[in-house]
């Protein structure tokens, strides 16, 4: 009796081995498989925060501008702007275009997208990104109106915007997420539901969203009505909604995935042998902040000597397996300078150098020789594999190269992120990601009282060339301003800076013609599947 | 019997509600909220955030709106997945639980019984050594170590099986059998040590001088007699494989509840923390009941409540 169920449940399993088979990429179908994260938190362009829902929007939606490879801004739904001589009123001329339901887009869905986003009710994260347009960021506190914002849909093809001051970056800001047109008709009359439903998430873009399984899958199929459609040859995008990325990693080794974004580090080495992983530039920088209010990291030369006695080369080789890139100045890799069309970054070069001896006399000069008499030091670090192996591979670098003991300490993310707010530390762990493609979203980073300055970092020679970057257009004498001002930073070793990111990931050699630009946020418009 | 059951109802609803204030007070006494973020958002703007989720109310009216909407069977909207309740988050991943957690449970029993059998008859063969030498590494192996080595083998060596999804039949072997591999061995060894017992009783020798056919005493007597601490097993069985499907969840990428039972936890979605555990704490503490009730069933000498009925 009892064998005959073992013989039939093996029975079974090997029909299902059988059963099993999955379909890969062909050129006939021109569909695409990518995997950016997980289940999105909404896929409202207002309400969008995270770089999967970013990944999403961008099929389905189309800003004034988008980003190119290079992290230059281009024209998109705008198909070109003019600028006033004082940079403050931007007029964007917009393309003829049509949502997905075949409805004219016009200059009045943005400014309704827009005001959208800057109602308080509304309560998005991002509404920030719009401040620098006058009265924007009065009216989203509650101080101001509606009717003060400074967007105005002058005809249904002419959307002109009115900035406090100038913003030379402002058309970038316009490829962001938060920026995109929505149709005014269809979210007044659905409310806030109508981003949760397959039927009413119309977007402006290359694709159009067909269907929506929760934590599952997102699929996208060519939008007909899209202005630039002759140069879609993509017919479907699938996104595979999946939370573990090893999990993702195994599926595209199945062939059930053609694109897997920043799989696992304990991965890169084999993949990069198998030839698996590909490479690109992201703005984005990892560093140690120090807490410059509290003793011993009030002394800029304390800071200095910490900073320097990490051999980054060694971490970058050891720990992140050469994926990323050992970086010596606070704004990382991947922003170009529009005057020289240069990377930043290599303009500007290493603003000082990993130095051991210098390190140590540094630290005897600031009244700790050999590491004597510092307090108790801890670093502190949100809990993560990866932060770990390199919050360790420094400890042993202080404790070598500068005799000093450190304590590590790691807690859960939000816990980790409360810490950081309060203060309440020495040394953490930290990094911080491009909001537009200008190095002014390092830039400001650091200005006194600045929002995202947990180590109350603050010297007014730094401030006034921020300032100064800040008040004009002339790009030159901008750059100008952000090179010095890095400097001063770095002098002052603000924060210890570890390595600038890089955007790795696994692709299907069959997928063609992919767009990687450093704002991670993938332009898949010119696909193509070729066998 | 009524009487027993009612008590147990009434017991169960101070359980839940116990459960329901407890997790409510440790929540908000974790530091960090549903939005904190890296970024450090303008005041004003938090402001706005926090009243639109009426995180601003203080916590007693937090608290007693929480319970009104529950006594409507609304558990609220996601912090996290805007747009959508928890009870729609509930009703479209429980069923993907549910049916991986029962393809499990299935398993373990078609193939748990006849090898513990097997095993029992075969007793010290090589037949028997086998199963427990298997039995004891599916008791020690966690699940997840099982489901990588399955995925590793199956889906990227041998190309046999997706490495990951739900999407049908064939996606659904891997981890059903990943999730399985514990509750089948060990219902393997109870059934052996159970049918070992049973095969000792008087009543089988009494069968046997009967000169009843040998399969008969086996199905009949022995393996009847057997089942029952097996099936006093299966509740708390189901109910650890419904809510422990966590680990296989996120492994395959299995849009299910168990995922959300800890990933809340992370985002402080808190409606999603409360909504998910005062679902399992009704699924525990209903499955325990219903055991409970059935064991007289199987068992006449079992009676409930203490006192004899009828």
């Amino acid at each position: 009796m009892s064998k005959k169920w073992i013989i039939l449940g093996l029975i079974m399993m090997m029909l299902g081995t059988l059963l099993a088979g999955c379909g890969g990429s062909s050129s006939k179908e021109q569909t695409v498989r990518v995997y950016m994260g997980g289940e999105p938190e909404t896929l409202d362009p207002a309400k969008i925060t995270g770089v999967p829902e970013g990944n999403y929007a961008q099929a389905m939606f189309e800003g004034l501008t988008e980003v190119d490879k290079d992290g230059l801004t281009v024209p998109a739904a705008a198909e070109k702007w003019d600028v006033s001589p004082d940079g403050l009123v931007y007029t964007f001329h917009l393309r003829a275009n049509k949502w997905s339901n075949g409805e004219p887009v016009t200059a009045k869905d943005f400014e309704f997208a827009w005001k959208r986003l800057l109602k308080p009710e509304t309560a998005a994260e991002y509404s920030y990104m719009l401040f620098p347009v006058k009265g924007a960021e009065a009216y989203n506190s509650g101080k101001g109106s509606v009717d003060e914002v400074g967007v105005k849909a002058l005809d249904d093809n002419t959307l002109q915007v009115t900035l406090e001051k100038p913003t030379a970056y402002f058309p970038s800001v316009c490829a962001h997420s938060s920026t995109y047109p929505v149709n005014q008709k269809i979210v007044e009359a659905n409310g806030d539901k109508w981003a949760g439903d397959v039927a009413t998430l119309i977007g402006n873009g290359p694709f159009k969203l067909t269907e929506w399984t929760h934590s599952s899958k997102l699929v996208m199929v060519k939008n007909d009505q899209y202005w630039d459609k002759d140069k879609v040859k993509l017919n479907k995008v699938e996104w595979l909604l999946v939370e573990e990325v090893a999990t993702a990693l195994s599926m595209f080794e199945n062939n059930q995935l053609d694109y897997v974004d920043l799989p696992p580090m304990t991965e890169v080495e084999r993949l990069k042998k198998e030839n698996k992983l590909q490479f690109d530039k992201i703005e984005g920088s990892y560093y140690y902040e120090f807490n410059t209010k509290k003793a011993p990291f009030d002394n800029p030369k304390v800071r200095r000597a910490f900073a320097m006695a990490i051999d980054r080369e060694a971490i970058n080789k050891n720990v992140l397996h050469d994926v990323h890139k050992p970086l010596y100045a606070w704004v990382p890799y991947g922003f170009t300078n529009p005057v020289t069309k240069k990377d930043f970054r290599e303009e500007g070069g290493d603003l000082f150098k990993g130095n051991v001896e210098e390190a140590k006399k540094l630290l005897a000069e600031a009244g700790y020789p050999d590491g004597k008499g510092l307090p108790p030091i801890t670093l502190l670090y949100n809990t993560n594999e990866n932060h770990k192996a390199i919050a360790e591979a420094i400890q042993e670098m202080w404790k070598k190269n500068l005799g000093v003991s450190v304590e590590l300490q790691n807690q859960e993310w939000k816990v980790f992120l409360g810490t950081r707010k309060s203060g309440d530390y020495q040394v953490a762990r930290a990094g911080w990601n491009a909001d537009y493609t200008d190095p002014m979203t390092f830039g400001d980073y650091l200005l006194t009282g600045g929002g995202n300055n947990y180590g109350r970092y603050s010297n007014p020679a730094y401030d006034k060339l921020i300032a100064t970057a800040q008040s004009t257009n002339d790009q030159a004498v901008r750059m100008q301003a952000m090179h010095d001002a890095d400097k001063i930073a770095m002098d002052d070793m603000a924060i210890a800076p570890i390595y600038s990111y890089s955007h790795y990931y696994c692709l299907n050699p069959k997928v063609k013609g992919l767009i990687s630009p450093p704002t991670a946020i993938l332009n898949l418009k010119y696909i193509t599947i070729q066998d | 019997m009524l009487s027993y059951t009612l008590k147990r109802i009434l017991n169960a609803v101070v359980v839940l509600w116990l459960v329901i204030t407890i997790t409510f007070l440790l929540m908000h006494a974790i530091p960090g909220g549903p939005f904190t973020t890296e970024k450090n958002l303008p005041p004003a703007v938090m402001k706005n955030i926090e009243a639109r989720y009426k995180l601003n109310d203080p916590l007693w009216k937090q608290y007693t709106d929480y319970m009104v909407n529950l006594t409507k069977f609304d558990l609220g909207p996601s912090f996290k997945y805007q747009g959508r309740t928890v009870n729609d988050i509930i009703g479209e991943s429980f069923p993907v639980s549910f049916h991986l957690g029962m393809n499990s449970i299935l398993f373990s029993i078609i193939i748990g019984v006849p090898a513990g059998v097997i095993s029992a008859l075969k007793r010290n063969k090589w037949q028997d050594r086998l199963i427990m030498f298997l039995t004891t590494l599916g008791v020690a192996v966690p699940s997840f170590v099982l489901a990588s080595a399955f995925i590793h083998v199956f889906a990227i060596k041998l190309a046999l099986l997706p490495a990951a999804m739900w999407n049908g039949f064939e996606y659904q072997i891997l981890p059903s059998i990943a999730l399985a591999g514990m509750p089948t061995s060990f219902i393997a060894r109870l059934t052996r040590s159970s049918m070992l017992d049973v095969l000792g009783q008087d009543y089988i020798k009494t069968a046997k001088a009967k000169g009843l056919a040998n399969y008969v005493i086996m199905y009949r007597h022995a393996l009847k007699n057997a089942l029952i601490p097996v099936v006093t097993y299966i509740g708390p069985m189901a109910a650890g494989i419904l809510t422990g499907s966590f680990v296989i969840e996120t492994l395959f990428a299995i849009p299910g509840l168990g995922r959300h039972f800890v990933t809340s936890i992370y985002n402080r979605d808190y409606t999603v923390i409360l909504g998910v555990t005062i679902f399992y704490s009704f699924l525990i503490v209903a499955l325990n009941m219903v055991v409970d009730l059935i064991y007289p069933l199987l068992d006449p000498r079992i009676k409930l409540g203490g006192k004899k009925e009828g």
